[in-house]
This record gives structure tokens, sequence and C-alpha cells, in this order.
């Protein structure tokens, strides 16, 4: 009786009775979503686009931020560090479609996938030669990203935002804006899914397929580097991180594979999720639930709806 | 032509269905089991059998759990790490409560209970599959390590966290805890894979290989051909952790010696998958060969350098591991997606018509 | 059984019964209010244009789709929906049109995978391979190769299917079928991609099925001369409605059948 008081009542009691604590965890729940839907988001696009599920989207979120920040610790000023890491994302994708993709053009996406593993352990091993295994802290003031919070008076007590997660927000929303509108209208984009579609049919109308897939990897490149920011900006960057794009897994469930809205829906629902079982669910099972919390609530989704939240129903003609 | 079958004529179906029909593949057998059971333990030293040997054999019956559950039943697994702990933990609770009872029988013991978890972690399969599936298999990595922490009751409250294994003896002879020696412990733990792979071998030959393997090919049809596909799905769960759960208990009681929660973490989980893919989904031998490869090799890296005069720091070792089994990773799907194992068999078609070219 | 150049002789009860059956996808009608029967021992064509709905209707007998609408009567025993479970050990099998095999196994195991359902020693005895298992795989070989012997494919036994042409596919896959030992076989377009020699063979085949092991056969076809020779009673959809049913001749001369081909027999 007791523990399904603690488990049903108690919670949403605490809830009510400190409703600004609610908007707070509410708030940062929504900004882990958002980060959350950035990994995502990379791991949608090259999904629709190349069909290749790519498990090392993590790992190029820390390396990203990790070159960003290593060429700045070697004296370069913080805006010509960004431009160089965009080009270092570039040649990253170039590296990956010529030595990984082209080799393996035809084969099942379940050879990709796995290939995807082996990239992600050599970026690991990379990533610490180069720079160290040790975490390090985010450039984001010489980028000239805010500080600070601003605490807001609310429902009888205070709720702090931080500047930073606003700006986080305000950045992951133009970014997804940007892709849709990129996907949908423009020449490229359509060449995009149509390679998504089938290899086969894109080349027979005379797509390249290596062009579309080293513009594909780039853009996810760009949105590793734009969340590796602004994760590092709200905590440190080490390859910890790597171990959080896991999460992306989830979100990608609830939200689809090839949806980029439902990448943020999903997301968001994850990171809240998480926030508010962590919090007002967390004491009583002990802390750090939220390593598995995102994952179960992946699979009761995926028990009512085995294709996600957004993805289509898949009917098998046999 | 060393290689050659021609000329072994089987006289009934039971030869035939033999798991070994081939006599060269039987000599070549015993020829491993003789290197196995007299020259190494004679002669190599106790480092040898330590460092290399005792875990090569556990990995590769982890690596057989794995592919009973992903080469065979086409299910992706990424919880094998957790379920090697759940076989770890569950024999260290036994032995706590029941001392006196021979370590052998719980280290099978524990097999059960990690075949119990597999099976409730598999339940989702009948509604979801592929991607998706590795998600749940995910869940449960990611719950049983938190648990492995968090429910002090698992390492009997020890403050650090860890489990010390305790000495416990067979026939008088110390295999466990700091008394046991090297050959002790590899005998056994040779004894006890030698034994589970002739099992997994009969088993992947017959009836249920081939309910596996189907549900695997196109479920769909093997749902036409009456087989149930969630008891099918169920039983591969099953087998494949009870494997797994007792290459833990080997892990933590007849190699390390100890255990801390992070020894079952995700990442052994995909040392584990690598070690499938690499040496060949849907293959015996292949996951030995894969065993052998992802093991074998950090160790090699770690010491020839020095050999040759090139001093390399530990931790730098570590990366140029992860690098080069990223690569080789990569290297191998490219070259051959089947693996070792398909590598291996395409050796021994050269050497049917050798000195033939074809 | 067919009368050799005959009239059709009625042969035994009804096996299978499909009374209204409707099945959609979505807002696609696949089959509209469907009737027929199969009796036992005949051999029972299913033709149409395409997009008529055969494949959707066998489905619906196998138990793949739900029927919105209808009932299935099988072995006398009536129900909503069949379930693939129940389909394959009350006797039925079935081909496919794209090869349905299992890729990874050879075309013995692939075979030996139909006898599945009458394989029943326990994990212990398949675990040892000794005993009441190996008896069985003893025995459930000499059976498969009554098949293969039948089938003439003792060649390709041991090749994995996925290296054999199509039409050897199609051989392999009607002998998985057959392991089976079903009451009801269902043939999906088994001449599909094949050569005059390669249909005849086939022919050959399913005739002597039908005649040896007194299965009765029900299949969709597109070639009208198939057609012809080897069925003791045709049923035609167009659109998803039945629009004739009857003995081949009665059917080949059937205005609304000529209509649907758009005037083409063959």
């Amino acid at each position: 009786m007791d523990i399904l008081y603690k488990v049903f009542i108690d919670p949403f009691l605490q809830m009510g009775t400190a409703p600004d604590l609610l908007v707070q965890t509410l708030w940062e729940g929504l900004v882990a979503g958002v980060l959350y839907a950035l990994i995502a988001l990379g791991f949608v696009l090259i999904f629709k686009a190349s069909g290749v599920f790519n498990f090392a989207q993590g790992i190029m979120v820390v390396f990203a931020a990790l070159t960003l920040v290593g060429l700045h610790e070697h004296g370069i000023p913080a805006y010509v560090a960004l431009a160089l890491t965009i080009g270092v994302m570039f040649l990253l994708a170039y590296g990956v479609e010529r030595l990984m993709l082209r080799p393996l053009v035809n084969q099942p996406d379940i050879i990709l996938f796995m290939a995807t593993f082996g990239l992600t352990y050599f970026l690991i091993g990379f990533g610490e030669l180069l720079f160290g295994g040790e975490s390090k802290v985010m450039i984001a003031e010489q980028l000239g990203l805010p500080r600070g919070a601003i605490d807001v008076k609310m429902l009888g007590g205070f709720v702090a935002f931080q500047r930073i997660d606003i700006a986080a927000a305000i950045i992951a929303s133009v970014m997804v804006a940007a892709l849709a509108i990129f996907f949908q209208k423009t020449r490229i984009g359509r060449a995009l899914r149509a390679v998504a579609d089938s290899h086969r049919a894109a080349l027979s109308v005379g797509i390249s397929l290596e062009q579309i897939w080293v513009i594909v990897w780039f853009a996810a490149g760009l949105v590793a580097l734009v969340t590796g920011i602004m994760w590092g900006a709200r905590s440190d960057v080490s390859f910890a991180l790597e171990i959080i794009a896991l999460k992306a897994l989830p979100v990608l469930i609830l939200g689809g594979f090839t949806s980029i809205p439902g990448a943020i829906v999903g997301g968001v629902i994850i990171g809240i999720g998480e926030k508010l079982g962590e919090f007002y669910w967390g004491p009583l099972l002990g802390s750090g639930i939220e390593s598995w919390l995102a994952y179960v609530i992946a699979l009761i989704f995926l028990l009512f709806r085995p294709q996600g939240l957004f993805g289509e129903r898949i009917i098998e003609r046999i | 032509m060393l290689y050659r079958e021609v000329g072994q004529f089987k006289a009934n179906y039971s030869a035939d269905q033999a798991v070994f029909p081939i006599l060269q593949d039987r000599m070549g057998l015993a020829v491993i089991l003789f290197v196995a059971v007299v020259l190494i333990p004679y002669f190599g030293n106790g480092f040898f059998i330590q460092a290399v040997m005792i875990p090569f054999l556990i990995f590769s019956l982890a690596a057989i759990g794995l592919n009973l559950l992903t080469g065979y039943t086409g299910l992706l697994s990424l919880g094998t790490g957790a379920f090697m702990g759940v076989g770890a933990y569950a024999c260290y609770k036994l032995t706590t409560y029941f001392p006196g009872v021979n370590i052998l029988i719980w280290v099978i013991a524990s097999g059960f209970f990690s075949a119990a978890v597999g099976v409730v972690f598999g339940l989702p399969s009948l509604r979801i599959k592929g991607f998706y599936l590795a998600v749940a298999t995910l869940a449960a990595q990611f719950f049983l390590s938190w648990c492995f922490i968090r429910i002090p009751w698992f390492y009997n409250y020890n403050t650090s966290g860890a489990i010390e294994v305790p000495t416990r003896t067979l026939f008088g002879t110390p295999v466990t805890g700091a008394t046991a020696t090297n050959t002790t412990r590899y005998f056994v733990v040779l004894a006890i894979v030698v034994v589970m792979t002739v099992i997994a071998a009969n088993i992947v030959h017959g009836r249920i290989g081939r309910m596996w393997m189907a549900v695997r090919d196109m479920d769909l049809a093997a749902e036409l051909i009456g087989i149930r596909l969630l008891q099918t799905k169920l039983l591969a769960f099953a087998v494949s952790s009870f494997y797994c759960g007792v290459a833990g208990a080997l892990l933590v009681f007849l190699w390390y010696g100890g255990a801390e929660p992070a020894v079952f973490d995700v990442n052994l989980s995909f040392f584990i998958l690598f070690m499938v893919i690499i040496g060949g989904l849907g293959s015996l031998v292949g996951s030995f060969f894969g065993a052998a490869l992802i093991f074998v090799l950090p160790i090699v890296l770690r010491y020839l350098p020095p050999k040759f005069g090139m001093p390399i720091q530990a931790a730098t070792v570590e990366h140029i591991q992860f690098m080069t089994i990223g690569a080789l990773i990569v290297l191998f799907l490219i070259v051959e997606p089947a693996g070792l194992a398909r590598l291996w068999q395409i050796a021994k078609q050269k050497l049917r018509v050798w000195p033939f070219p074809y | 059984m067919r009368a050799p150049g005959g009239p059709e002789v009625a042969v035994g009860d009804v096996l299978l019964a499909v009374e209204n059956v409707s099945l959609s996808f979505g807002g696609v009608k696949a089959v509209s209010d469907v009737s027929f029967d199969i009796r036992r021992g005949e051999i029972r064509a299913i033709i149409g244009p395409n997009g008529a709905g055969k494949t959707s209707m066998l489905n619906v007998i196998n138990g793949f789709y739900t029927p919105q609408r209808g009932r299935i009567t099988y072995k006398g025993e009536t129900r909503r929906k069949m379930r693939p479970h129940d389909a394959a050990y009350g006797g039925i099998a079935r081909t496919f049109q794209n090869v349905a095999l299992f890729r990874g196994m050879t075309a013995l195991d692939n075979i030996m995978a139909g006898r599945t359902l009458k394989m029943h020693s326990n994990l212990i005895w398949q675990m040892l391979r000794f005993g009441p298992a190996m008896r069985e795989e003893v025995e459930h070989r000499r059976r498969v190769e009554e098949i293969i012997d039948f089938l003439k494919i003792q060649e390709i036994r041991r090749v994995p299917v996925g290296r054999l042409p199509y039409g050897l596919q199609k051989r392999v896959e009607l002998g998985r079928a057959l392991a089976m030992e079903p009451d009801l076989l269902l043939l999906d377009e088994p001449m599909a991609g094949m050569n005059l020699e390669e249909k005849e063979d086939m022919s050959r085949y399913i005739l002597d099925v039908n005649d040896h092991y007194g299965t009765t056969i029900a299949l969709i076809e597109h070639d009208m001369g198939v057609v012809m020779d080897l069925s003791d009673r045709v049923v035609v959809l167009d659109h998803g409605i039945k629009i004739a049913d009857g003995t081949p001749s009665h059917v080949k001369s059937d205005q609304a059948v000529i209509d649907a081909y758009l005037g083409v027999a063959h």
C-alpha cells in the first residue's frame, strides 16, 4: 500500500505543491530533449539519405567538440578554430564516403550499420590519441555564447532559465527549420530523398551517390558540431558524451528514423520524461535511473506501436 | 588435395548427418584438442595461460552465446555484457549462500539465472524486430548495469562495490581464489568450454538450429511451416543467455578472481558483438576466430612494440587498440562480410583442389 | 481427379470454403465479397489479371491477412480468421511468388525445415544429438530424400539456396511445402519466370503430387495453357471480385472473363 502511494500519488503531490520546481524540471527536460533531438537529427539525416544507421553520430559530436577546443588550445582564435573544425568535419565526411561507404555500396543495411560500429571505435581511439582522454571546457564565451541565468519569479517561487539553454533551444530550432526546408524545397534535398529510397534508382536518373553522401555526412557533421558546442557549453566535453549519444536511439524509436519533426518530438518526450522520472521518482529507486529510463520509455512505446510514433506501418508484402 | 572429400562415402543417413562428416575435419579437431589438452599446459608458461588462453576460451564461449542469438536467429543483442554479469553475480550469491556446494555446479546453475533474465528481456521480440529489438537489449544492458551498482545485496554489501572470489575446491584442489593455479583453472575452463561447444554444435545442426535459421532468414515463411515464432525466439534468448551467463561466471571466478560492476558494461557487449561479426555470424568456429582476433590483438599490440625497441605508453596502446579494432571491422566488412569463418571455408575450398588452382 | 480428356468428375467433399471474404488495406479493397470452395483431391486454379487479389486470397487462407468480413471453413471447422500456425498444423502448405526460401541454408536444410512440425524431440536430446533426437533426424532425412528423389534435386542438396538458379529454387520451395505432407497445397505462380521445359517439368510435378499423394492443390497461375491443362476447376477474380467459377472450358469461353483479360486468352 505504501509503495503504491509512493509511486502513484506522492510524485504528483510534489509536482502540485511546488509548481515552480515542476516548471524548472520541465524546462531542463526540454533543453536536454532538444539536445537529444539534435543528435537524433544527425542520425535522421544520414538515414534518410543513405539508409545507413550511423552509430557513429555520437562520437562525431564528441570529435567535433574536441577538435574545436583542441585547436583553440593551440592558440587559434575561436572563430578561426570554428571554421577549421567545419573543414575537418568535411574531411571526415569525405573520408567516410571514400573509405567506408563506397566499398560497401550494395551491401545490406545491417553490414553498413556494423561498419559504423567500426567507425565509432576508430574515432574514439583516434580522438583520444589526438586530444587526450581528459574532459575539456567548451570555448563558449569565445564563441559569443551567453552566460548566466535569467531568474523568473513565477508560481510562488523562482525558475532559473540558463541563457545558454535558451540559446541552445533557439539555435536548434533554426537548424531544424533550415534542414526541413532544405530537404523539402531544394534540388539537392530532393536528390537526398531519392537516394534514401533506392540507390539504384537514384543512380539510374544520374544522381551521383558519392556527392550526395559526402553532402549528407557533412551536414550531419555540422549538426554534430553544433550539438557538441551546445552540449559542451552546458557541461564539459568528454568521451562520456558518447554514451549519452546512445540515448538518441530511444529518441529515434519514438520519432521514427526518417522524420525530422519526429526527432524533435521524440527528443522532447524523452528529455522531459527522463528528467521528470529522475526528479520525482528517482529518490524512490535510487540515483542514476536516467541511465536506463529513456530506453524503458522507448521500449514501452514500442510494445504499443512497433514502428515508433512517426514511423510508417510496415506492411510486408509477400 | 589435402582437403579432398571425394571418396568419403557415407553408408547411412546418420553418418551423413554427423556434425563433422569429413575425415580431415575430425583429424583437425583431434589435433586441436591434443594441442589444447597436452601441449599448451606442458609448454605454455603461466603468463600465456593466464593472460591469453583462459580469457580466449571464456570470450569464445560468450561469443558462441551471442552468435546463437544474433548469428543463427538473427536477433541483434546489445545486452551480452549484462547477461554475463547476471551469471557472474548469480554464481557469487549462490556460492555465498551455499559455500559447501561444488563451485562448478553453481557456475552452470548461474547460467539458468541468466537464461531467465534473457527470456524476460526477449519477450518484446514478439512485437519488435530488427534495430528496435536492439533497443530492448540496450534497455536490459543499462538497467542491469545499474542494478549491479545500486543493489548492494549483489556484492554482499561490500563498501567498494566490488566482489572478490572466495577459494573453492574441486576434488581437493583449489579452482578459484588466490591459491588456484593457472593450470588448474585452465583445465576447468577448457573442459566446460569444450563440452558446451559440443552441445551448441549439436543443437545447431538439428531441428532447433534449423528453426532458428528459418526465423532469421524469413520469419513469415517460418511461421507458415509451423514454427512458433515466440517460442523459438525465446528459446534462442534462453540458450544464448545461458552461455553468456556461464561465460560471465567463468570470467569472474576462474579468470579475474573478482569483479566490479563496470566490467559488465555496454563496452563488453560491443566487444563480444565485434568478435561475432569478425569471426562470422552464424558460425561456431567463427566465434573462436573472432575471439582470438579481438582479444589477442590488443595483447600483441601491447607487448610487441617494446620487443622491437619502440616504447609505447599504456594509454596510447589502448587508443591504438580501439583504432585498430574499428578499422579492422570496417576492413572485414568490406573484404569479407561473412567474417573469418568464410575466409576459413574459402581456404578449405582451395585446399580441396590444391595444388591445382581450380 | 480428372478423367483424361473427358468432362469434369466431381471429386470428394469440400476441403476448404471461403464465404463472403472481404479484405482491404487502408482504403484499397483487395478482395470484395468473394466466395468459392475447393474440393478434396482437385486441382483448383485461381486466375485473373494483375492486381485481382489472387495472392491476397491465398494470404487470407494461410492466415497472413485477416479479412474484414467473411468466414473460412477448413476441414469442417469454420472460423473468422486463420492463424498461420493453425494452417500449418492443419495441413496447409504454400509456395510464394517470390520464392520464400531460407537463404542462409542449403536445399536439404530448407526441406528438412519443412519437417519441423513433425519433429518433436526436445532440447535435452537435441543437445546430446543421440538417441531419440538422432533417430528422428534420420527418419525425417529418409522422407526428405524421397521428396528430393521425386523432384530430382539430388545434386544440389548441399548448395546454399541463394546460389541456385530461379527454377531450381522454385523446385526446392515445392519440396519444402511437400515435406509438410499437406492436405492442401497453395501454389502462388509456380511457373513464373520459367521457360517451356521448366514449365513442363513443374506441371508434371504438380500432377504427380495430386495423383500420387492425393494432395488438393490450389494454384495461382497466369499461363492459360497451364491452367487449362492442369486444373479441374477455375475461379476467376478481377479487381477483387469473383467473375467466374467453373471448369476450364466453361471459364475460357465466359464473356466476362474474356473482357477482363481484354480479349487476350494467353
